[in-house]
């Protein structure tokens, strides 16, 4: 693997505060009634999204579940945008016609945000299907909840990906809950990513709390899957602090269960190492955090003030 | 005593069959089980068995003959000692008679019919490319899907048994021989995922043609169409398009029941983002799955597995195409207009042409081609001159196509009627299995001719 550089130290922690500050401010707007429908934040797994995104190359192409805030902005599209779509506006990435659970940016090859649990598993090995159809050496990131873990299309699409030797990089973000219900009473055989080995796909599962663990299996995964073996399984283990969505209690967990995962918090162990390898100083980082604030109150505010879509926009896009 | 061997039925929609191999010859003695010939049917070709023994004293038929007739006698075993009746004297065509079996009223057609239901369309007639061949469903389907893969390497085709197997109902035919196997895909049984896979593809900028062995098992996939397929483009903003289509035969094949015969028009017809096409004829099955393919959208194509077998005049040219969203008129008439779609084109046309021989009606047609878009300017133009309506269709009534054209009649052209529309369609229950109810079930001439005179207010 290729060692991190400062610099990529400064661009996890930057990220991964970037997702924290972004969700914190879409409760806010939630609660204010400026979001409405379902929306799924993403604090507490942030380490997933940013570790992978250290292993991507751009040409690769994303596609994810509903949960898909933090993804987009781990592929480095516009705080301004991705919140104008969760407040319903026309400058939002999908014109204020998606909402929060499906956005899409065609020319950063973000593939979506999709809200029917499992669905967008068959459409990831599709869009790996294209790139090794084309002859192209990129790879497709597919990610996958645990909850779709017992969805009947993924197994599908594992075989297929499998059979027809496909460049898919599936991974599982385990966060322990499909909604209310806890893995252990939702998926016989708790090993998620063992359930690739049916049809020969090799899998790991990995520490999702801490980034440098992440970044480790991905990069090794990424290579094998872009040197033509097939698909790979990464099963991360990782946390949501919130609810499964905004009206969510989440009265299925304890407290005391939430609070041993914050002793792990992401956020944390990067600035932790920062600090510990002398990278940035403590005001440094004050700095990156004051600007990190001042970019997503900004972005919430373009976000409150961009117009809704024209009426005249409801018949447009459904024929090409 | 002597035993006839007939030409088996070795498929639910096989009315005749060719005589592919002979795999015995006379004096041969043969047993129950033993191979006695290869069978071509509208299918595969398949071997065939011997049920009675005997020794082969005559074979009726030389190898090569085609279009032979389901249960005719194409070879004769029996004792060669006893005295043979000297069969070939008796006029087969009278021994056939005697022993027929009715297989499926709806899948032959008698000579007069045929005539009238063969008769082109007067715009089919006046294409001046119109080839003086005949060629079969099936074929202009597989000819057409070859002509685009040949000019876009971004098309290909996926599904179950498209490729070795030569497809279900032969539709790839070749296929897989011309494009190779990176192009012609088997996929596993597994509609959800390969369907899921196939958007996906479009998504990122290929042109998948997909097959689905039969329709009905599109309801396993139903939601990567609906919610993947149709919706991605508006909730995208208009970024991601999904050029793909989806075909295959849909509705009732023969006593296949219910699980296999349905029609599912006004299911995808509902849908926006959604294109859906239902060619009636070889002619327009080119035209169309042409548009289908070059369209940016998804496509719902619904053949029809009865009409596979359908032979007609193409326009061979291979940028021939028919536009999506343009009904055809069949037929003009001024007494009243029958709009119908798919494989009920034909039982319409049979339907105009008794109208006029025993009512002295004068029928207009409208074959839809497209359900959605509806071409309703057509509709409502007919309905202005005939003022009165009928729909005819397979598909079940409730919220049927029909439906919404009777909406759409009522609406526009209220003042135009001087009857009510009234809906032809199938039973309102599942598809039974019994030949006589499938008969029931099905939509048929004389319930289009009832439904003609209520319109027209003759007793």
């Amino acid at each position: 693997m290729k060692k991190l550089q400062k610099a990529d130290y400064i661009k996890m922690y930057s990220y991964m505060l970037k997702i924290r500050r972004f969700e914190e401010r879409a409760a806010q707007l939630y609660g204010m009634g400026k979001i409405g429908g379902f929306c799924h934040l993403y604090i507490g797994q942030e380490a997933v999204v940013v570790g992978i995104l250290m292993t991507i190359d751009k040409n690769d192409s994303v596609v994810t579940t509903y949960r898909d805030h933090g993804h987009m902005i781990a592929r480095g599209l516009d705080p301004k945008r991705i919140m104008a779509e969760l407040t319903g506006r026309e400058d939002g990435y999908s014109a204020g016609k998606g909402g929060s659970m499906h956005m899409f940016s065609k020319e950063n090859n973000f593939y979506g945000g999709h809200g029917i649990v499992g669905a967008q598993v068959p459409i990831g090995t599709g869009i790996a299907f294209t790139h090794k159809y084309k002859g192209e050496n990129n790879i497709c990131r597919t990610y996958i909840g645990d909850g779709a873990m017992n969805n009947g299309q993924v197994f599908e699409a594992f075989n297929l990906a499998a059979l027809w030797k496909l460049p898919v990089l599936y991974i599982i973000e385990n966060n322990k809950y499909g909604m209310g219900t806890s893995v252990d009473r939702a998926a016989a055989g708790l090993d998620l990513y063992k359930r690739g080995e049916a049809f020969g796909i090799p899998g790991e599962k990995v520490d999702g709390m801490n980034v440098f663990s992440v970044i480790e299996a991905a990069d090794k995964a990424g290579k094998y899957v872009r040197e033509g073996n097939g698909p790979y399984i990464i099963e991360v283990q990782t946390y949501r602090y919130r609810g499964h969505s905004m009206s969510d209690p989440a009265k299925y967990r304890t407290k005391e269960e939430l609070d041993n995962y914050k002793q792990t918090d992401p956020i944390e162990i990067v600035k932790a190492e920062i600090l510990k390898k002398k990278i940035a100083t403590n005001d440094e980082i004050e700095k990156i955090n004051k600007d990190t604030l001042e970019e997503i109150k900004n972005a919430a505010e373009f976000a409150t003030n961009s117009p809704f879509p024209k009426d005249s926009e409801l018949y447009t896009d459904v024929y090409l | 005593m002597s035993t006839e061997i007939l030409m088996p039925a070795l498929s639910p929609t096989m009315t005749e069959g060719n005589l592919s191999k002979w795999l015995i010859k006379k004096g041969d003695t043969v047993k129950a089980g033993d191979l006695i010939a290869e069978i071509e049917t509208d299918k595969a070709t398949m071997e065939v068995e011997a049920v009675d023994e005997g020794v082969v004293l005559d074979l009726l038929f030389k190898e090569g003959e085609a279009n032979i007739p389901v249960n005719k006698a194409i070879a004769i075993i029996g004792d060669p000692n006893e005295k043979v009746e000297v069969k070939k004297e008796v006029p087969i065509e009278k021994v056939i008679e005697e022993k027929k079996i009715e297989k499926n009223i709806e899948t032959k057609i008698e000579n007069k019919k045929a005539d009238i239901i063969d008769t082109p369309s007067p715009k089919i007639e006046e294409d001046r490319n119109l080839s003086s061949e005949e060629i079969t469903m099936r074929q202009a389907l597989r000819d057409t899907m070859a002509e685009e893969m040949r000019k876009d390497n971004k098309v290909f085709i996926l599904g179950e048994e498209v490729a070795e197997y030569q497809g279900a109902y032969k539709v790839t035919q070749g296929l897989l021989q011309e494009f190779g196997k990176e192009r012609v895909l088997d996929t596993p049984i597994s509609e959800h995922g390969f369907t899921g896979l196939a958007v996906g593809a479009a998504f990122k900028g290929l042109r998948p043609i997909l097959e689905f062995m039969t329709f009905n098992f599109s309801m396993q996939a139903i939601d990567q169409i609906i919610n993947s397929a149709a919706k991605t483009l508006y909730m995208s903003g208009g970024q991601i398009n999904c050029p793909i289509v989806f075909r295959g035969p849909n509705g009732a094949a023969a006593q296949v029941a219910a699980q296999h015969s349905q029609d599912f028009s006004s299911w995808y017809s509902q849908v926006p983002g959604l294109k859906v096409i239902a060619p009636s004829t070889p002619y327009n099955a080119k035209g169309l799955l042409r548009s289908a393919i070059s369209d940016p959208n998804p496509v719902i194509f619904l053949e029809n597995e009865i009409l596979y077998g359908l032979k007609g005049p193409v326009n061979n040219d291979i940028n021939f195409s028919i536009p999506i969203g343009k009904a055809n008129i069949e037929k003009e008439g001024k007494d009243l207009t029958i709009v119908t779609y798919s494989i009920m084109l034909q039982k319409s046309k049979e339907a105009a042409f008794r109208l006029k021989e025993e009512y002295n009606l004068d029928t207009e047609i409208i074959d839809l081609q497209t359900l959605r878009p509806l071409d309703t300017e057509t509709i409502l133009n007919s309905v202005k001159k005939t003022n009165r309506l009928i729909t005819v269709e397979e598909s079940w009534p409730f919220g049927s196509v029909g439906s919404e054209i009777a909406n759409i009649v009522q609406r526009d052209a209220f003042d135009y009627l001087d009857s009510p529309v009234i809906k032809v369609n199938s039973a309102d229950v599942p598809m039974p299995y019994a030949l006589s109810l499938e008969k029931l079930y099905l939509p048929q001439v004389d319930d289009i001719i009832n439904a003609a005179k209520k319109v027209s207010y003759i007793k």
